[in-house]
């Protein structure tokens, strides 16, 4: 048997329809009120589940390509073929992509990171491959005759002297798909297309458009200024 | 083979040819060098030396005869082990620019597991005896002069005390006056460290300052003569060589000997005080020439004190060419 004790029980839920502030009734372009009326419901969550759609596309789409840029180091020959079907990739439309994916894998996160983690390739797997065949000549003959195996070549001075090149790809690949993963609204009501989205959908209104664009914007310059720290803290050699 | 002792290379009937080429790049090729002897391959573009000198670490695999080691063939080691324990010095060095040079110098001292402790002992040790501050330890490739890295690279080269140095034309990226105060060092470093070398130049003069013996070879990977540079100078095998070691070997000649190394004229009553003076350790070829500027004829040799030891004529010279 339970009482309805005040102290435990939340109160009952009475929706709030809202009266609107002053600006959101006049329609100003920007109305901060509604942004720290609505951070907690709306933006926040868009944001987190935003950061979260990106993390998993650039870590994934940084495992494959990553993977196919040794092989295309180590041989040669695959070079071409890899770099068709992640140029071939890239091009496709991101709207057209999401749609195409829909019929296979439905409305869920899975298409959207498909197609997020497709886009990032092209750019992850030249940046890679680039930076590891700028190695110059003398120094991996250096350390092939100084008796390093080819896995201690790669590890301890291939992949480090790459190091710049591959963040740079990092950098270009995390901005752009923190843009792109804004298209995401059309497939799921995830992420920070989604207050842009319903934005558009109301018409006259502007401010949530203005407010999840613009954390878009923040969420892509601070993660490129924090790619740029890791750089940095990665080549202390540069700066010499 | 031994790390810390020199070891002796022997090149057995070595032939190395190159797929979809007539011309074998090294051909028949057999030389010994003696432990601790400095061996430069000397000759023109394509005559193979680069060719015989990265088949002593495998760089290059042979196709018939043998390389031995300390009576050991090259290909009866493990090729990882093998280089390791061999010194290998480039033209443009190859420092691993992510690295510090302590770092660098460390490089197989790592790979070969030495302790942080020993590593470090060592590579003061080596900065030093290549003539770098230690301070020159915490920098960066990037910051160090054409000369400095060269000498990092020496130093890395020598780190694990390796019984044989591969050097293929580690001076010839470097400005003249860098060059020979580099080759000059490193022939005071070789006297201290007795390793055997082999040397790859294509510069005859180079050749003739460095090497014990000189092996020049000739297009197509064929030893034309394997010779100290002395008898090389006095006696060319065939016109090949004559053309190669210049019109000038008698000269050449000069340069391989001091004034305190041979037999000058007496000094009879008082030195003339108006001839030219030069010190003992001058070369015959340096001294011919201060008589020649300054039109004089004898020369008087001094020693250290700056007192008369001896006199050197032209005809004097003459004779010491024809004797040699």
């Amino acid at each position: 048997m339970s009482f309805y004790n005040p102290q435990t029980t939340p109160p009952p839920v009475i929706p709030n329809f809202g009266t609107g502030s002053k600006c959101e009734v006049e329609n100003h372009t920007f109305c901060w009120g509604w942004v720290q009326h609505h951070w907690g419901d709306t933006l926040q969550p868009a944001l987190l589940d935003h950061l979260e759609l990106t993390a998993i596309a650039v870590s994934i789409g940084f495992a494959i390509a990553f993977a196919a840029a040794l092989l295309a180091y180590r041989y040669r020959r695959l070079d071409q073929p890899i770099g068709l079907v992640s140029d071939f990739l890239y091009t496709i439309p991101s709207l057209a992509l999401f749609q195409l994916l829909v019929p296979i894998t439905g409305l869920t996160t899975t298409t959207v990171e498909v197609a997020l983690v497709s886009y990032t390739l092209l750019i992850l797997y030249r940046n890679i491959l680039d930076g590891l065949r700028g190695v110059p000549a003398e120094v991996s003959e250096a350390a092939r005759g100084m008796g390093l195996t080819p896995l201690q070549t790669l590890f301890r001075v291939d992949l480090p002297l790459a190091a710049p090149a591959i963040v740079a790809g990092l950098r270009i690949a995390t901005v752009s798909t923190i843009s792109i993963a804004t298209v995401a609204a059309f497939v799921l009501p995830k992420g920070l297309g989604y207050p842009i989205f319903t934005g558009i959908k109301q018409d006259e209104f502007k401010t949530e458009i203005i407010a999840a664009g613009g954390l878009a914007i923040l969420l892509a310059l601070t993660a490129d200024a924090l790619l740029v720290v890791v750089q940095r803290a990665l080549t202390p050699w540069r700066r010499a | 083979m031994q790390t810390g002792a020199a070891a002796e290379i022997v090149f057995d009937h070595v032939t190395k040819r190159y797929p979809g080429r007539d011309e074998p790049a090294v051909e028949d090729l057999s030389l010994t060098i003696p432990a601790g002897e400095i061996c430069v391959l000397v000759g023109p573009s394509g005559a193979g030396k680069t060719t015989a000198m990265k088949m002593v670490n495998r760089l290059i695999e042979y196709d018939e005869g043998d390389i031995r080691i300390d009576g050991t063939s090259v290909r009866d080691q493990d090729v990882t082990e093998l280089r390791r324990r061999i010194g290998y010095v480039i033209q443009y060095v190859g420092l691993f620019p992510h690295m510090s040079v302590a770092d660098n110098v460390a490089t197989v001292p790592r790979l070969l597991g030495w302790t942080r402790d020993r590593q470090r002992k060592r590579t003061a040790e080596l900065l030093e005896l290549v003539g770098l501050e230690p301070e020159y330890g915490k920098r960066y490739p990037a910051q160090l002069s054409g000369g400095q890295r060269q000498r990092v690279g020496l130093a890395r080269a020598l780190a694990a005390d390796p019984p044989l140095m591969l050097m293929d034309e580690p001076f010839g990226a470097l400005d003249p006056i860098t060059r020979d105060r580099l080759q000059l060092e490193f022939l005071r470093l070789h006297a201290e460290v007795r390793k055997t070398v082999i040397f790859v130049t294509h510069d005859i003069d180079e050749a003739i300052k460095l090497g014990d013996r000189i092996a020049i070879m000739r297009q197509g990977g064929v030893l034309a003569q394997y010779d100290t540079p002395d008898h090389l100078l006095a006696h060319p095998a065939d016109d090949f060589v004559a053309r190669f070691v210049g019109a000038d070997r008698g000269l050449k000649r000069l340069a391989l000997r001091r004034l305190d190394e041979i037999e000058l004229e007496p000094v009879t009553g008082a030195a003339p005080s108006d001839a030219p003076r030069a010190p003992g350790s001058t070369t015959l070829r340096d001294a011919l020439s201060l008589m020649m500027s300054e039109g004089a004829d004898p020369l008087v040799v001094v020693d250290t004190d700056d007192q008369p030891i001896g006199l050197l004529s032209v005809a004097r010279v003459g004779r010491v060419l024809s004797e040699l």
